[in-house]
């Protein structure tokens, strides 16, 4: 099975002033194509660290990240926006969704941003996926949580992304929204094969996850 | 707690601060300034004019009239003013000034400043003048020099600087020569049918009651013909003159503040809500409602206060620079001194303006729940607005009036002021709203992605579109508004003078002159465009009534009036291209037979004579009594250069009367103009020149130095403008940075956020610059048409590049605001927000 993401030797240093916060020190592992994987540990572990610069968000202070067969370490912002544009889905816990943009608007931009054509259709279906194709043009401030969650999922699918980080993505959810967005981001994933890595604390949403690696201080201590 | 609330937010209402700062600083320098003026007015009143009465006449103070004058006082000075051509010997220039032959010791109060110190007394004695600095500059004349006047050569005694009463724009506009009274006749200029000026000025020992004293003796100035001027009255027409000028400006200052307000109450809304989730954890925690509006209007009174306080300090500051550039405006020395009661009105005025402003956002945190806390804060945000919100809106409206009659004190005045803001406002406010409306309605859905969101933007929640569109746009309107009008004055001025137009007036031309200036003008190749004879005359009686019939009719005051001056009237067949019959019928010819003569008069002149068509006047032409009927009332366009008149007779009546005539030229260049008018002074030193270039420099001089005052004035207005810009930016600099961000996140290029976000301030900008110039053109089409009655043709390229500017600046501020966005990582700007 090919490897989509590989992090070799990966530290994440912080400076303030004269201290120095080792947030991640020398991370190793790698993640196959296709395959579901749940980063989980207590808060402060460094987990959010981690999944942003898998994902190019930031950059590691020492180490090599490499996304789909390119090292994200040399590349410069709009290099790594580009890399983020073409393989990256993304769904946060605060929702963040753009508030000036209506709920089709925001599954658009990313393929806005790619320069496609003829997107609405796509964009409607994808809402239509997640249960919101009537709620298209209303904003974000006049949806629910739940809602808001289901738009940020349509949005993340919209680009066809390799891979798809999700973090803690039902942290500001009920139970019972939770359990219907958990099945539909692996719902969605299983339909479009695409990779997916779950930041969470919520171990029974890691169960559900092929693989589960552990990390605690800044350093893995279990990788199944 | 309201201390410690504002914690966080501290350097956010610093800029919020400033646009009060920037109100308070314009009103209380004006204010001080206005104080100031006062102060030296009512210290210098007697340098003033010199003397403690000055008893002044168009005519030639005969008989009775003088018996009288004379019985005013011992201590007198005479004076004859009058416009004639001083040449300049050494140099052979020439120019129209105004010539005062002086006889006594005037002035009594201040003094006549010359260089030397002594040529102020000197010269009275000797064969000698002295001349006004302006054109000793121009001319590049020194003292020891010599100029001639009429026939009479006279040696430069020294410069004159400053004389009582006059202005460095008067100077520049009539310049001085003073002369001894005793070599008047010898310069031949006191012929019949000159203009001049009889004054006489006198003074009082310290204790006379002047004011008493004129006030016994009016009836006898209104007898003689006399015109007075007391210490008192001379300080009350120049108080008024310039607290209209202060007036205006503290109004334009105002606006500044208004602006400011504006600016306040903006960000006062955002950052209430901001707070609705603090508001509503402290509402858990058991503050009261009206704790909770009470922290915030601390809050606000405080920062209201230190703002306000900054802004006095400011404009005091700035009201000790004014006077370098208002002195030329003004006839006495300007000294500048703290003015306490100025700062006393600006502090009053800013703490309550700041309150009054921040209430109406301030008044919905009564109404947030605790339950907001278990809620989504956005639920809230649109608090509706209740009837304590609109009592406040009219307590605002209320203030702004109560504000604009004590400027004005007139209520028409202050309804037309409150009017026009509230007006400005609602067409800002609507335009916004409808050009928002119009995006929506017709949006470019064919448009790159770019274009779209930065369009959109524009609509959106959250949008700046109105605030930025009244607070650019007024800013913008105002200053376009005063650019325009200066325009227009100008505009008026310049079009008289263009192409071939005559730019030469020349006057006093005596009957055996005529021939002598033209064979000139012929020899310098300088076309005469027109020649008109002219004839002087009296007015005797109107429908039968004498002078001394009106005397005592209150009601007839215009009636009395007319008699008084002497009519400067012209005879021919036919009207000119300036004139329009508008009444009656034009009659260009006498019938000798006929028992009157039929004359046409300037229909203003008549309405304001309460003359009617068939009235019959008596004029007396040095002694022949000429009967009149009024056969026809003309318009006459006086902004055309030509010789127009208020009286024009037929032919065939007054051709053989004593008679003097002015000529209309046009000079190609200064160089012909210098040479012709050397050419006829040195062989008719009797005729005036007005070299109409001349005065179009000194007009644009004038208003340069008006529209300074008033443009620095304004400035106020745009920088505080510029502030509530740069803080309804950063207001949405938060939710901007957060949209990036996403965009960011989600794979858009430095280049794509950085065309977004130029486009939507860019749409922004242009919108408020368009709105503004918009409004201004309509203003001032209005006060063309109907104030000055003139024609209002804006430059186009002036009216662009204030777009464009406005537009850019728009831009730039939106872009500095965002910057460092475009290089951080995501992810670290992700997590400070979440």
């Amino acid at each position: 099975m090919n490897t989509i993401l590989d992090l070799h030797d990966v530290s994440k240093i912080y400076k303030s002033g004269d201290r120095t916060l080792k947030v991640l020190d020398s991370i190793s592992f790698s993640i196959d194509t296709g395959s579901t994987v749940s980063i989980v540990g207590p808060s402060g572990s460094g987990k959010t660290t981690l999944l942003g610069l898998c994902a190019g968000l930031d950059r590691s202070t020492n180490g090599t990240v490499e996304l789909h067969g390119k090292r994200l370490n040399g590349l410069n912002e709009d290099q790594l926006a580009a890399v983020r544009n073409q393989y990256v889905g993304f769904i946060f816990q605060n929702f963040q969704l753009l508030p000036t943009l209506t709920a089709l608007e925001n599954v658009m931009v990313p393929m806005e941003l790619r320069g496609e054509k003829n997107i609405k259709s796509r964009a409607l279906d994808l809402l239509d996926k997640v249960g919101l194709a009537e709620r298209g043009h209303h904003y974000p401030t006049q949806l629910s949580g739940g809602e808001q969650q289901r738009v940020s999922l349509a949005r993340a699918f919209s680009n066809q992304p390799q891979i798809l980080f999700a973090d803690e993505p039902t942290g500001n959810l009920d139970a019972e929204t939770s359990e219907k967005v958990v099945k539909l981001l692996f719902d969605l994933n299983r339909e479009a094969g695409t990779t997916l890595v779950v930041v969470t604390h919520d171990l029974e949403l890691a169960a559900k996850t092929q693989r589960i690696i552990r990390i605690k201080g800044g350093k893995i201590v279990e990788a199944s | 707690m309201a201390w410690r609330d504002s914690r966080r937010n501290r350097a956010r209402l610093a800029l919020f601060i400033s646009s009060i700062i920037l109100g308070i600083a314009a009103l209380v320098a004006i204010y001080s300034l206005g104080d100031n003026l006062r102060d030296n007015i009512d210290n210098q009143a007697a340098t003033l004019i010199g003397a403690d009465l000055s008893i002044y006449s168009g005519k030639k103070i005969e008989g009775k009239a003088m018996a009288f004058v004379d019985s005013l006082g011992k201590m007198r000075s005479e004076e004859r003013a009058f416009a004639s051509m001083v040449y300049f010997n050494k140099g052979g220039g020439s120019r129209l000034t105004q010539v005062k032959a002086l006889a006594g010791d005037f002035p009594y109060y201040g003094k006549l400043e010359t260089i030397p110190v002594s040529a102020e007394q000197t010269f009275r004695n000797r064969q000698e003048a002295v001349v006004d600095q302006t054109l000793m500059l121009q001319y590049r004349a020194q003292v020891g020099d010599s100029i001639r006047i009429g026939e009479v050569t006279f040696a430069i005694a020294g410069i004159l600087e400053k004389a009582p009463g006059a202005t460095g724009i008067t100077a520049s506009v009539a310049p001085v020569v003073y002369i001894p009274m005793r070599f008047l006749d010898q310069t031949g200029l006191m012929q019949k049918g000159s203009r001049v000026g009889y004054r006489y000025y006198f003074k009082y020992p310290a204790k006379t009651d002047v004011e008493k004293m004129v006030k016994t003796l009016e009836p006898k100035f209104e007898k003689y013909d006399l015109d007075y001027n007391t210490v008192q009255s001379q300080k009350e027409d120049t108080g008024r003159s310039f607290r209209d000028l202060t007036r205006f400006l503290s109004l334009v200052g105002f606006v500044a503040l208004l602006l400011g307000c504006i600016g306040v109450a903006s960000a006062i809304h955002i950052y209430v809500r901001e707070k609705l989730n603090s508001i509503a954890i402290l509402r858990c925690l058991g503050v009261k409602a009206s704790q909770a509006f009470l922290i915030y209007l601390i809050q606000i009174a405080g920062i209201g206060l230190i703002g306000t306080v900054l802004g006095t300090l400011l404009g005091t500051v700035i009201q000790q620079f004014l006077p370098v550039v208002l002195q030329d405006l003004l006839p006495f020395d300007l000294t500048t001194d703290i003015s306490w009661s100025a700062i006393g009105q600006g502090l009053a005025i800013g703490v309550l303006i700041s309150i009054l402003f921040a209430l109406p956002p301030l008044v919905s945190i009564r109404k947030v729940s605790p339950l907001n806390v278990l809620r989504s804060a956005s639920d809230a945000s649109h608090p509706e607005r209740d009837a304590v919100s609109w009592a406040l809106y009219g307590l605002i409206v209320l203030f702004i009036f109560g504000f604009s009659f004590l400027q004005m004190q007139t209520w028409i005045q202050a309804l037309v002021f409150t009017g026009s803001i509230l007006a400005s406002f609602l067409i800002l406010f609507g335009i916004a709203s409808l050009l928002m409306w119009l995006v929506r309605r017709f949006f470019p859905t064919s448009w790159s992605y770019l274009w779209r969101q930065g369009l959109a933007n524009l609509y959106r929640p959250n949008n700046q579109t109105t605030i930025l569109i009244v607070s650019v746009g007024l800013g913008t309107s105002l200053i376009c508004t005063l650019f325009f009008i200066q325009t227009i004055l100008l505009t008026r001025v310049k079009l008289s003078s263009s192409g071939n137009q005559p730019n030469m007036v020349l006057f006093d031309i005596q009957n055996h002159q005529r021939e002598g200036v033209l064979a000139i003008a012929k020899a310098q190749n300088v076309p005469i465009n027109q020649s008109v004879p002219i004839v002087n005359m009296r007015l005797e009686e109107v429908n039968g009534k004498a002078a001394a019939d009106f005397e005592g009719d209150t009601t007839a005051e215009q009636s009395r009036r007319i008699f008084g001056r002497e009519y400067r009237v012209t005879f021919r067949d036919s009207t000119t291209s300036s004139e329009k019959i508008t009444k009656g019928k034009w009659q260009g010819k006498h019938n000798p037979s006929a028992e009157m003569i039929p004359i046409s008069v300037e229909q203003g002149f008549a309405e304001r004579s309460r003359l009617e068509l068939g009235d019959t006047l008596v004029f007396n032409v040095q002694g022949t009594i000429m009967p009149t009927t009024i056969s026809s009332f003309r318009e006459v366009n006086w902004s055309e250069v030509r010789t127009n008149f208020l009286v024009v007779f037929p032919t065939g009546v007054l051709e053989e009367a004593p008679q003097f005539h002015a000529m209309l030229t046009h000079v190609p260049n200064p160089a012909v103009s210098a040479r012709f008018q050397q050419a006829l002074v040195r062989q008719y030193p009797n005729i005036s020149i007005i070299d109409l270039a001349l005065v179009l420099r000194v007009l644009d001089d004038i208003f340069n130095k008006i529209g300074f005052v008033i443009r620095f004035m304004a400035g106020f207005s745009i920088l505080t403008g510029l502030i509530v810009l740069i803080a309804s930016v950063m207001i949405s600099k938060y939710q901007r940075i957060q949209e990036s961000v996403l965009l960011r996140t989600l794979g858009a290029s430095r280049k794509q956020i950085f065309v977004i976000t130029s486009l939507e301030y860019f749409f922004l900008g242009a919108l408020a610059a368009f709105t503004g110039i918009l409004i201004a053109v309509i203003g001032s089409f209005c006060l063309a048409k109907f104030n000055f009655e003139s024609e209002f043709n804006p430059e186009l390229w002036p009216i662009a590049l204030i777009f464009l500017f406005v537009s850019l600046l728009t831009v730039i501020i939106g872009l500095l605001n965002s910057r460092g966005i475009l290089s951080r990582p995501p992810l670290e700007v992700l997590r400070q927000d979440v």
